[in-house]
């Protein structure tokens, strides 16, 4: 039976966001007292072995990243907070800062000592002004306080591009410029917001930090998958009972979180496919839910872990209406600076909007696979190379849908 | 001109462009082109950039709209929640088609991608704020807070 397990959610319910002292109550702050009384290296090395993966979805092991941060040589460095969460289905961060907003901050005060970083920036999707609002809030109190010494905090809200989720983009967007990803490398831990030094890191990633730092890296190396450990925030959408979120340790399987924590499909309908990890994701068959939510099992089954966003659907939906209007996303969300990302998702588009109408053929399919490999090849960002995933993955397990839209 | 003081506060901000046009656009609704120009010379940079960063976010708008900006989520969880029929609905609602603004300026309406309440499906938002679980039967009664 999978049962929840808080780590980032830890808070959740339990402390008015508003009130630090709350947060201190429960033992807020005493991971970065205890972290600024280590040695800068020995922590570094505490969080690379604690196995710490990103949560944003490139799952880079978050000690290493810090690590070369750290090493770079410069008289400014900053730590910024990925917050830009834009990934359909996902609203896991929301939660995280809406009900425990000074976890995020003690993990990213955490980092700043570790790499020897005075300036933050927590970068907040455009669509949430209220949590910028608690974000604030928090940030003042803790300033108050005196709890971050000589680190200080900034909030940035974005404006509605889904590409600013992209570090780069991000960096970018903090520069007061369009949001187009950059050239790598350089990476940022080298050269990023103003040439300098960043790390950048999810919100559930920096929100476990405090935790790490606490009970220790073995203690977190040892919860769920062990080469992607700890725990996932995942958000349930679609044909679900629970509409809802679970943290959940990352030896989970799938078919647990659908039918014990999710309750199955309702209306005694069957299942049909799911999708891991946000619209960029792939769509999963039935006989692959036998598979943890980590990051390199669902690799190996073709899919993402992503965002951590787990959409449902049901035996009468249709995935090519639903990979359609996906294909429609990514068309809007591109940013235009690389041709094949540019370029190919609007023939994407195009494509499937053909073959959802009933006017396409076997051949516009060989030409979506061809098109769709080219781009995971070619496009600059993650965007690009994830955009064609769903269409993918739809023509390959699920071809019977694609060929009920044929003449 | 009171863009011109609003973008002022936000002169000396390192990157501050998008704060500066995020408290305009609480103003205005939208970036008109003289907030554009202003924003330029106040942050140092052409014209043409700075009209760049304006058109390249989609919570921006170079155009004038109405004053409540009501967007529909159209992501995959809400499209398949039935956010085409409240499409309907709101079109019907104000008299306008997506991407329109009503005549007395009152609402403006367009399509948005995932804004992460996707707790309860379909989504619109007025000026940011979010209503859940949305009706082609209860829009009326959320768009009569705004009359």
């Amino acid at each position: 039976m999978a049962v929840e397990m808080r780590i980032a959610l830890r808070n959740y319910g339990k402390i008015d966001p508003l009130k630090i002292d709350e947060y201190i109550s429960l033992g807020g702050y005493a991971a970065l007292k205890k972290a600024c009384a280590m040695d800068k290296a020995e922590l570094i090395d505490q969080v690379k072995k604690s196995n710490l993966r990103g949560r944003g979805g490139a799952g880079f092991n978050c000690g290493q990243k810090w690590a070369f941060a750290s090493k770079a040589d410069a008289d400014q460095k900053y730590v910024i907070c990925n917050a830009d969460e834009g990934e359909p289905g996902t609203y896991k961060d929301r939660l995280i800062m809406e009900n425990d907003p000074q976890t995020l901050i003690e993990g990213m005060a955490i980092c700043a000592y570790a790499i020897g970083a005075t300036k933050g920036y927590i970068y907040c999707r455009g669509e949430y002004p209220q949590v910028v609002a608690i974000l604030k809030a928090a940030i003042a109190q803790a300033r108050e306080k005196g709890i971050l010494g000589g680190f200080d905090l900034e909030v940035r809200m974005g404006a509605g591009a889904y590409v600013c989720g992209e570090e780069t983009a991000l960096i970018e967007s903090i520069e007061g410029n369009r949001g187009e990803p950059r050239f790598k490398p350089p990476y940022p831990p080298v050269s990023g917001l103003w040439q300098k030094p960043t790390i950048v890191n999810n919100v559930e990633t920096f929100a476990v930090i405090p935790v790490i730092v606490e009970k220790g890296s073995e203690w977190f190396a040892a919860i769920g998958d062990p080469a992607y450990p700890g725990t996932k925030v995942l958000t349930l959408t679609g044909d679900i009972n629970q509409r809802t979120f679970f943290e959940v340790p990352t030896d989970t399987k799938l078919n647990e979180v659908i039918y014990e924590l999710g309750g199955g499909i309702p209306g005694g309908k069957k299942f049909k496919a799911v999708q891991v990890g946000g619209t960029s994701g792939a769509f999963i068959p039935e006989n692959k839910l036998d598979t943890a939510i980590a990051f390199d099992k669902m690799a190996a089954i073709d899919a993402t872990l992503g965002s951590g966003a787990v959409f449902v659907l049901d035996e009468t939906r249709d995935l090519v209406d639903v990979s359609t209007r996906i294909a429609r996303f990514f068309e809007h969300e591109s940013c235009g600076k690389c041709a094949p990302c540019r370029e190919g998702t609007m023939r994407m588009y195009d494509l499937m909007e053909k073959i959802n109408a009933g006017e396409g053929s076997p051949a516009d399919v060989a030409l979506l696979n061809k098109l769709g490999r080219v781009m995971s090849y070619a496009c600059l960002c993650g965007l690009g190379q994830a955009a064609p995933a769903p269409v993918l993955s739809t023509i390959k397990n699920f071809a019977a849908d694609y060929n009920a839209k044929f003449k | 001109m009171a863009y011109k003081s609003i973008i002022q506060n936000f002169a000396g901000v390192p990157g501050g462009m998008l704060e500066a046009f995020h408290a305009v656009q609480n103003e205005y609704s939208y970036l008109p082109e003289e907030a554009i120009i202003e924003a330029a010379k106040a942050f140092g940079v052409p014209t043409a950039e700075a009209y760049g960063v304006a058109s390249f976010y989609s919570m921006f708008s170079v155009k004038k709209r109405g004053k409540n900006v009501v967007r529909i989520c159209e992501s995959a969880p809400c499209h398949i929640a039935g956010a085409a029929e409240v499409v309907a609905a709101l079109e019907k609602e104000l008299g306008i088609s997506m991407g329109e603004s009503t005549p007395d300026g009152r609402f403006a309406l367009e399509f948005t991608e995932c804004v992460g309440q996707c707790q309860a499906t379909p989504v619109i938002t007025i000026n940011s704020k979010a209503y859940l679980d949305v009706t082609p039967a209860s829009v009326p009664v959320i768009l009569a807070e705004y009359r």
